[in-house]
């Protein structure tokens, strides 16, 4: 139970990298590849995301995102699922670069991922998995960002939440008369700023749904925020008087759940998917949502009945819960 | 401190006597008794049916559980009772129970979300403190995760519940009710290998579970399994393999109906998982006790380097003991229900409980 968690072996051609990781401090591995090995960042529901780089290692970092095998699903549904997912990714992933959505670009694929491979930790044979490799978007997840804005809101506001009605976890951040009055103009500032990146996030998904992809997992962890050419601050951690940095590009990532539609009920549903992800990732930062949606609906034609439609499967779904 | 708890927001009726140590030591269960409407092969419960059941053996189920237990009338602190959600008439019948007795023996009344009551029996029996609860029972599929006093919906179902799926299923082949369809279900599975193709329906961290079934009604009809069965068959194909025709058999269904739901089921946990960055998950409802859905659970969780909470029949299956759990974490807070609004209702979200008792 307490054993270091070990990722799956990597499948070729980023195979021979394995010996590496699993080599004890003492041997040193004669690799004839003059790569680094991939990276392993996260671990995702779906996928293993590595950072390595695409034909010259100092130009062009990319992202590896691996699929491994499920060993807890039927090889045949799984198969099923590995190849209908990877490729869906890709076709869309394709398809935004070509209409020029903010997503990262599509380098290489392999969607059958049937090459079998040794794992280290139990030394049996199992599929390496299906691979997409794509271009490295710098910058943080949203869901970092929103929280790294939550808490230094909380340290420069603390006094004002001393106040018992700013412990009330719903709509903390919300105005309050009470206030200085310069804490007041500071504290409205940060939240325009916050609104501001909302209503970004809100035409980004736009912009997807009007170039004919849905999403289909839409959360703050499925958007990065690549900073500015020129600001050259890596992380989101905030500069100076604890200012988190909320400028940028908003950036779609993983389209392993993505599909292509134009119908509004499929753009509602994913706009309800990333209501609710945000709903329980940031409560208290939930009563800006409407922010995304306003950005959502300036950012293209079609946008309207879409936020019509919302409404719909907002009362439909199990948000009220019933027997089936 | 000592509990009672009455359950009846579906097909059984139970009552359980839960003891909370002054020291704050381990709880106790004293009593756990329990019984089940079972219906017809090829038939569900209906709700006046069921209420007529639950009445008729509550009164019973009190005094049993009493002497299990050991206690008397005034060792007991509180009276907790499953306010929703749940079929409606079953539910009422277990309300008037639960306010008789209160006015009975002068004993506060607590009102019990099932599905926290779920949860909160699930983490005191396994010991899981804040794990991604995997609530799947016959009216309820969710996947939950605790943050700011509340339990929060991460996914659900966005039309049916897993077990419904299942129990309307075992209707269709005419699989027996006793003591479970989703039992019986799963031993004809164990005989199933072949795998027919499925609707596999994920949005997001919800899924949806009426196109699968209809699929799988459908094949049934297609291939003249549905409707009743002399149940020679199963025996005969499993000794000369399948090489007819391709043609699935009853098991193959069943089989191939659990290896999808429960995989979209492992799937979206995986997701509230890698959401939330938890490595515990806890399983909790009647589907619960499936044993093929705790090996994929295991499975996944091993893959992650996270460990899955089971608990048996007694626990995962709807009980009184749960809600007794649940309601005297309510009741040691302050929580209690005014007779007056001692009711119930068939609407009741799982985030709609202010947590009090955690932090």
């Amino acid at each position: 139970m307490t054993q270091e968690y070990q990722p799956p072996p990597l499948p070729p051609p980023f195979h021979h990298h394995n010996h590496r990781t699993q080599s004890t401090a003492t041997t040193t591995t004669t690799s004839t590849t003059t790569l680094p090995p991939p990276i392993l960042l996260t671990q995702g529901a779906e996928a293993h995301l590595y950072k390595t780089h695409y034909l010259n290692a100092t130009t062009h970092p990319a992202a590896l995102k691996i699929r491994p095998s499920k060993p807890y699903r039927h090889p045949i549904l799984d198969r099923r699922l590995t190849r209908q997912r990877i490729l869906q990714e890709a076709r869309c992933l394709a398809k935004l670069v070509r209409e020029g959505v903010a997503v990262p670009a599509l380098y290489a694929v392999d969607w059958e991922g049937q090459t079998a491979v040794v794992d280290a930790a139990t030394g049996a044979e199992r599929y390496g998995g299906a691979w997409l490799l794509m271009e490295w978007v710098e910058g943080d997840v949203v869901r970092v960002v929103v929280q790294a804005w939550e808490r230094a809101m909380l340290a420069r506001f603390a006094a004002a939440d001393q106040h018992p009605r700013r412990r009330q976890a719903d709509g903390e951040m919300e105005v309050d008369g009470d206030q200085g009055d310069n804490g007041h103009v500071e504290r409205k500032r940060e939240e325009e700023r916050m609104k501001d990146l909302l209503r970004r996030i809100g035409a980004a998904v736009g912009r997807l749904h009007a170039a004919g992809v849905i999403h289909g997992d839409l959360t703050t962890s499925n958007l990065i925020l690549r900073p500015k050419k020129e600001s050259g601050q890596g992380d989101g951690e905030g500069e100076g008087a604890g200012e988190v940095d909320l400028e940028g590009e908003v950036v779609l990532i993983d389209f392993g759940l993505a599909s292509q539609s134009v119908q509004d009920e499929d753009r509602a549903v994913d706009l309800y998917v990333l209501e609710r992800a945000f709903g329980s990732t940031h409560p208290r930062t939930e009563a800006f949502f409407a922010e995304v949606l306003e950005g959502y609906r300036a950012s293209y034609r079609g946008a309207a009945s879409v936020l019509k439609r919302l409404e719909e499967v907002r009362l439909r779904g199990r948000k009220k819960s019933m027997l089936g | 401190m000592i509990a009672v708890g009455i359950e009846g927001s579906a097909n059984k009726v139970g009552v359980g006597i839960i003891f909370h140590p002054e020291d704050g030591s381990t709880p106790q269960v004293l009593a756990n008794v329990r019984h089940t409407y079972v219906t017809p092969p090829g038939e569900g419960f209906l709700p006046k049916d069921t209420a007529r059941h639950h009445r008729a053996w509550v009164v019973k189920l009190v005094k049993q559980a009493l002497q299990d237990a050991r206690v008397s009338v005034k060792d007991v602190d509180c009276i907790c009772y499953t306010k929703g959600p749940g079929m409606g008439a079953p539910l009422q019948s277990c309300a008037i129970a639960a306010r008789m007795l209160s006015l009975l023996w002068s004993k506060a009344l607590v009102g019990v979300n099932h599905c926290v009551g779920h949860i909160e029996m699930g983490r005191a029996i396994t010991g899981a403190t804040n794990p991604v609860v995997l609530y799947v029972s016959g009216g309820n599929t969710q996947v939950i995760a605790y943050s700011s006093q509340r339990y929060r919906i991460f996914g659900e179902t966005l039309d049916i519940a897993v077990g419904n799926c299942l129990d309307r299923f075992a209707r269709t082949l005419q699989i027996s009710n006793d003591p479970a369809p989703g039992y019986n279900i799963e031993q004809l599975a164990k005989k199933g290998k072949r795998l027919v193709d499925l609707p596999y329906t994920v949005k997001g961290m919800d899924i949806s579970m009426s196109g699968v079934l209809a699929a799988i009604d459908a094949l049934a009809v297609q291939y003249g399994l549905d409707g009743e069965w002399d149940g020679k068959e199963e025996g005969a194909d499993s000794a000369s393999g399948e090489a007819d025709d391709g043609k699935p058999t009853r098991a193959d269904l069943c089989f191939s109906l659990q290896e999808t739901v429960y995989s979209m089921l492992v799937e979206i946990t995986e997701r509230a998982m890698a959401h939330v960055g938890s490595k515990e998950v806890l399983i909790v409802g009647g589907v619960g006790c499936n044993e093929r859905l705790q090996e994929m659970m295991g499975i996944m969780a091993r893959d992650r380097g996270g460990t899955v909470h089971a608990t048996d029949e007694r626990y995962c299956i709807d009980n009184g003991i749960m809600i007794a759990q649940a309601g005297l974490m309510a009741y040691k807070t302050g929580f209690r229900t005014p007779l007056k609004d001692a009711t119930c209702t068939q609407r009741f979200r799982t985030d709609e409980v202010l947590v009090k008792w955690r932090d």
